[in-house]
């Protein structure tokens, strides 16, 4: 084992530095008494409280929440479908179209993504709200999750399931017993990643969202445009205090299925 | 009917369902966004004419104009927009490259147990909000900001810097915010490295800054070209970082499409802006395609 130099651990501990202290900085200003963001004026929960009162905020936490728990889902069911073609199809007429459509959306200026779903809402007369918004969400997410199954996936010793069909197991139960719970991880840590990604979006939301379906990231949006407060830090702290948890919740989902 | 049930086959089925979708909501609407930017701007709901119009005759004659297009190629503002988004984003990634280099590098030499802790340190901002990330660097960059506080406090400086609304704070924020894309492809490929070829290059006389330039770097060459498209595609459309943290002098092109689109709302001009920043765009999207796919299989 080599040992690490002077270089890696001033890297290691400057680079952790600079991903955490912005955070770190933004969760203790929540606790702040101070309107002022940046003067400490001691321990204080009230800018919870205000946010409690805030009407605003709770419908747009609602609406987020109802979009990321639906798109999530359905991303997860089509994106799983789409990993398992990426990974056990093979070739077929239309592959190269199919593997462009599911890597472009992640790496996508999400203005690009936004503005096209709108105009084709439009196109086509259907009237913004919850649902557009959800179809969305679920466009993108579904992507990350074909990635996650498919790379899963290509692990995945093909003959356990060649033993099943010869046993005469049907295609369709040889999926839901044998395949579905050796790649759960995978799926579970899809639709986590497809919940946090829906919870997260600002840009494709507003151009998709309409009257009544405005998202929590857009109600921030909006709140930090008028200038930085105390209130937007304790939004934050609870958004980022619950993905911690579900980041956590899920590497030990993910530990006790490997020791299993 | 047999033969019909024979085509529509379970295969069929599975690959079927994800691909329709993907082309109603992934492929149709760029054919829309397409035609609307061939359309011209109108005062109406939708406010652009429709390309086909039906005359009297059997066919619908086709109006296509390249109005937004020359709108676009004539008017400086756009250029000097995709050039200075393509400047940003070129000098965000190569910072992006520098400090997750070091970072992924020093992960891989990390102890086998602390590896696992030191990852996930990494992934953990990744799923935290993109806004509130953004937004966390306002209080800290802007001139009465946390920064100031602390260089005035410590002497450094008289005088609050000015960083926030500048391209520097844009630099900041972009590589903040796109640092876990960089260091994971990174790390993936530095992780299979073989240290002991450094041992082998050092018995055999070679310097430790050579060894790392001609073993190092070429072997670790796929994570660097994927980690800069993860970093480089996403940040040349960007909108949140230079939004909120950008000048009115900073010009980038996903801000341009988001004024021209909500404020000017002149859609085939927003139409035209993202067909040509697309067209900017497809080669290093379909390159990273290709090595991702390369990658997985």
């Amino acid at each position: 084992m080599t040992r690490l130099t002077l270089f890696n651990k001033t890297s290691l501990i400057l680079g952790f530095a600079f991903l955490y202290i912005p955070i770190i900085i933004l969760v203790v200003f929540s606790f702040n008494e101070s309107k002022l963001v940046t003067v400490w004026g001691g321990f204080s929960t009230k800018w919870y409280g205000e946010l409690m009162s805030n009407q605003g905020i709770k419908d747009a936490a609602w609406v987020t929440i109802k979009v990321a728990f639906t798109s999530s889902t359905i991303a997860t069911l089509l994106g799983t479908v789409a990993g398992l073609v990426m990974a056990k199809f093979g070739r077929f007429r239309g592959r190269t179209l199919f593997s462009g459509m599911i890597y472009a959306p992640m790496v996508m200026p999400e203005v690009i993504i936004g503005l096209s779903l709108l105009l084709m809402f439009v196109a086509l007369s259907i009237d913004r709200g919850v649902m557009t918004v959800t179809l969305a969400h679920i466009t993108f997410s579904m992507c990350y999750v074909a990635v996650v199954v498919q790379s899963r996936m290509s692990s995945y010793d093909d003959s356990i399931n060649e033993a099943a069909l010869d046993l005469g197991c049907t295609p369709f139960k040889t999926f839901f017993l044998i395949t579905l719970p050796i790649i759960l991880p995978a799926v579970i840590s899809g639709w986590l990643l497809s919940f946090t990604l829906s919870l997260d979006d600002l840009v494709i939301a507003s151009f998709t969202s309409g009257p009544g379906s405005t998202t929590l990231p857009m109600k921030i949006y909006s709140m930090v445009r008028l200038g930085v407060t105390p209130e937007i830090n304790a939004v934050s702290t609870i958004l980022v205090g619950l993905v911690a948890l579900g980041v956590v919740a899920g590497s030990l989902i993910g530990k006790r299925q490997k020791n299993n | 009917m047999k033969n019909y049930r024979k085509i529509i086959s379970g295969r069929t089925a599975v690959i079927g369902i994800p691909y329709l979708w993907l082309l109603l909501l992934f492929l149709l609407p760029f054919l829309i966004v397409l035609k609307i930017s061939l359309a011209e701007p109108i005062i109406a709901i939708p406010p652009y004419t429709s390309l086909l119009e039906w005359g009297d005759s059997l066919w619908p004659t086709i109006k296509a104009s390249l109005g937004s297009y020359l709108f676009i190629l004539e008017d400086s503002l756009y250029i000097n927009a995709y050039l200075s988004s393509l400047k940003i984003a070129t000098i965000s990634t190569f910072i992006a490259l520098l400090v997750g280099y070091a970072i992924a590098y020093s992960i891989a030499k990390a102890p086998t147990r602390w590896r696992g802790i030191l990852l996930m340190l990494v992934i953990l901002p990744f799923w935290t909000s993109f806004l509130i990330r953004v937004y966390a660097w306002i209080g800290i960059l802007k001139t009465e900001g946390l920064l100031n506080l602390l260089l005035i406090s410590l002497g450094v400086i008289d005088k609050p810097l000015t960083i926030m609304n500048t391209d520097l704070a844009v630099y900041i924020g972009i590589v903040y915010s796109y640092l876990p894309f960089m260091i994971l492809p990174l790390y993936a490929n530095l992780e299979k490295m073989d240290f002991s070829l450094l041992e082998a290059a050092a018995d055999l006389g070679c310097r430790p800054f050579k060894a790392f330039w001609t073993i190092t770097i070429p072997l670790s060459l796929p994570g660097i070209l994927a980690g800069c498209f993860l970093v480089f595609i996403p940040a040349v459309g960007e909108f949140v970082i230079p939004d909120l943290l950008g000048g009115t002098q900073t010009l980038m092109i996903g801000k341009v499409l988001w004024m021209e689109f909500f404020n000017n709302r002149d859609w085939p001009v927003a139409s035209a802006v993202a067909i040509i920043l697309l067209a900017i765009l497809v080669v290093p999207i379909m390159y990273y395609q290709k090595s991702q796919e390369k990658a997985i299989s």
